[in-house]
């Protein structure tokens, strides 16, 4: 098919502003202006293809474009944040569902023709209908829809046996040509009950990493029907996009500690409890934590994912302001992994009106606790858990965590006695300078302001 | 296409996406995914063409449910995106 040269125009036009776009996104100045253009990209892309000559069934496309977009748009705009991982997850799994029909029509049609053209339309379908199913998974496990982390026995002998057979049914697809349709039917089945079977076990804790794995399976796809396709458009972001994933994805497993293949093969499970910890946990009231606080030079705050569920972001920056006014410096230290996914938490923060540039990474802030007052750790545990650095025997040892116990004093605020979402014993809790402030993040933080304002 | 033009594609495109993230800030991660997510949005274009070019109502229905599956995923992913980043401020106020 000889295109127009208007429409290739287009779309070279397209993947310049997704280039141009995504690198916007990698700065907090120019991030908002950068998917604003990679929006227009997509507009640009969308519009030139309708005028493909000789395109038939367009009342059928315009109808699936307003069906599929405008109920995403619409259900994207009600979403809460909290809920965004979810979000991503389920938008790029009907991303990869998209690519891997691609694929379907090409064999129905056999069009694909060629070693490279039928292999390439295979593979992103395989990889299409992993991310569909995987990602639909992920979103019912972080919405709370699949509570259970289902295991098979034997499930990684399943998980392999699985791939092999989608593989070979695959080199099947790729060998008998023309493609027999059961052949095609059986490899699709095999392929989307894979995505499914290797997500069902795994955790939330480890979702984020594993939508991100998918997030780039997905650009994988989407380039390589692109080149069945022969759309360079489709090609570059696809490939970027499954580059630039397939690095975040190593940047998030190694901020957890995890790598890909543990949480691919292990789920984590609290091996047991670590080195017993000596002490107790001391209480402490909020007039005292306020009173704590009001009297430091320098507090830093650790908000986990606990904070962003008590919906407490919004007072804990009332009390930072308060507390800012009364000359105390306050910061917000924020761990790679808190929130659900790496920078979420900063995205809370920032619905709430904190200004980006009191929000530091780990590496940033880390060696700043020592001259810190008062640490103040709010529904935050393993990442502020000192195990990580000394107790070999811990699930979550060799973790990067935040220095808090460093700081002169430490005001936990947690809801109750239990352990984090790892399942394990937090000793900072039961040193000498760490005091508990057990209740609900949310109160808790409106008792300290109320406490801070009658200090004046 | 022809196909070593293509793999050259592919190659230049893998670092390009590469270099994009290797210099990002941890805070970005979030939006990036999202906005990555957003990007490869595009297949509604192959989706398009496909179903523009379908010729039985089997190849109908299939290219139909892949336009409004990448539809979805341009539409959702962008406001998405959008909206967190549109929360980025610098100031107070």
């Amino acid at each position: 098919m000889t295109l127009p040269l208007y429409v290739q125009g287009a779309w070279f036009g397209g993947a310049l502003l997704f280039i141009v776009g995504l690198k916007g996104m990698s700065s907090p100045a120019s991030a908002r202006r950068g998917i604003v253009v990679a929006g227009y990209g997509m507009l640009l892309a969308i519009a030139a293809t309708f005028l493909i000559p000789g395109l038939q069934n367009l009342a059928l496309i315009a109808l699936a474009l307003a069906i599929g977009g405008g109920g995403a748009w619409l259900s994207a705009q009600k979403v809460k944040m909290t809920d965004m991982p979810q979000m991503v997850a389920i938008y790029n799994g009907m991303g990869g569902g998209a690519a891997a029909a691609i694929a379907a029509v090409e064999f129905a049609k056999g069009d694909a023709h060629g070693l490279v053209a039928t292999t390439l339309a295979t593979l992103g379908a395989l990889i299409g209908a992993v991310s569909f199913t995987g990602s639909c998974v992920a979103w019912a496990k972080l919405q709370g829809v699949l509570k259970k982390a289902w295991r098979l026995p034997a499930q990684n002998a399943v998980n392999v046996l699985l791939a092999l057979l989608s593989l070979g049914l695959g080199l099947a697809v790729i060998g008998l040509a023309p493609q027999q349709p059961e052949l095609v039917i059986a490899f699709f089945v095999v392929a989307l009950v894979l995505g499914l079977v290797v997500t069902l076990p795994i955790g939330g804790a480890d979702m984020p990493v594993v939508i991100s794995l998918f997030n780039a399976f997905t650009g994988l796809a989407v380039g390589f029907e692109g080149y069945v396709l022969g759309n360079p458009a489709l090609i570059i972001a696809g490939i970027v996009v499954g580059a630039a994933g397939t690095l975040l994805t190593q940047l998030m497993a190694k901020a957890m500690n995890r790598p890909l293949s543990n949480i691919l093969f292990t789920p984590m499970v609290a091996s047991g409890p670590g080195e017993a910890i000596s002490g107790t946990m001391k209480e402490v009231g909020a007039i005292d934590a306020a009173a704590m606080m009001r009297y430091a030079a320098k507090v830093i705050i650790v908000p986990g994912y606990g904070m962003a569920v008590a919906h407490a972001q919004h007072k804990v920056w009332e009390m930072t302001s308060i507390l800012e006014e009364a000359g105390v410096e306050v910061k917000f230290a924020i761990h790679p992994v808190a929130g659900r996914m790496p920078g979420h938490m900063n995205v809370l923060l920032a619905e709430a009106g904190v200004p980006y540039d009191k929000i530091f990474d780990l590496e940033e802030i880390n060696a700043e606790f020592g001259q810190a007052d008062v640490a103040l750790v709010i529904g935050a545990n393993d990442v502020v858990n000192p195990s990580a650095r000394t107790d070999k025997a811990s699930p979550i040892y060799g973790m990067p965590i935040l220095d808090a116990d460093k700081a002169q004093n430490v005001i936990v605020i947690k809801r109750g006695k239990g352990t984090g979402y790892s399942g394990v014993e937090n000793a900072l809790f039961y040193t000498d300078n760490c005091r508990m402030l057990y209740g609900d993040a949310q109160p808790m933080a409106g008792e300290i302001i109320q406490h801070l304002k009658s200090m004046g | 296409m022809d196909g070593m033009l293509a793999l050259y594609i592919f190659m230049l495109a893998a670092f390009t996406g590469y270099e994009i993230i290797a210099k990002v800030p941890v805070i970005l991660h979030t939006p990036l995914m999202s906005g990555s997510n957003f990007i490869h949005g595009i297949v509604v274009v192959g989706a398009m063409i496909v179903l523009g070019l379908a010729e039985t109502p089997l190849q109908q229905a299939i290219g139909f449910f892949a336009v409004a599956l990448g539809a979805a995923n341009a539409a959702g992913g962008y406001v998405v995106t959008e909206r967190m980043l549109g929360m980025f401020k610098k100031k107070e106020g």
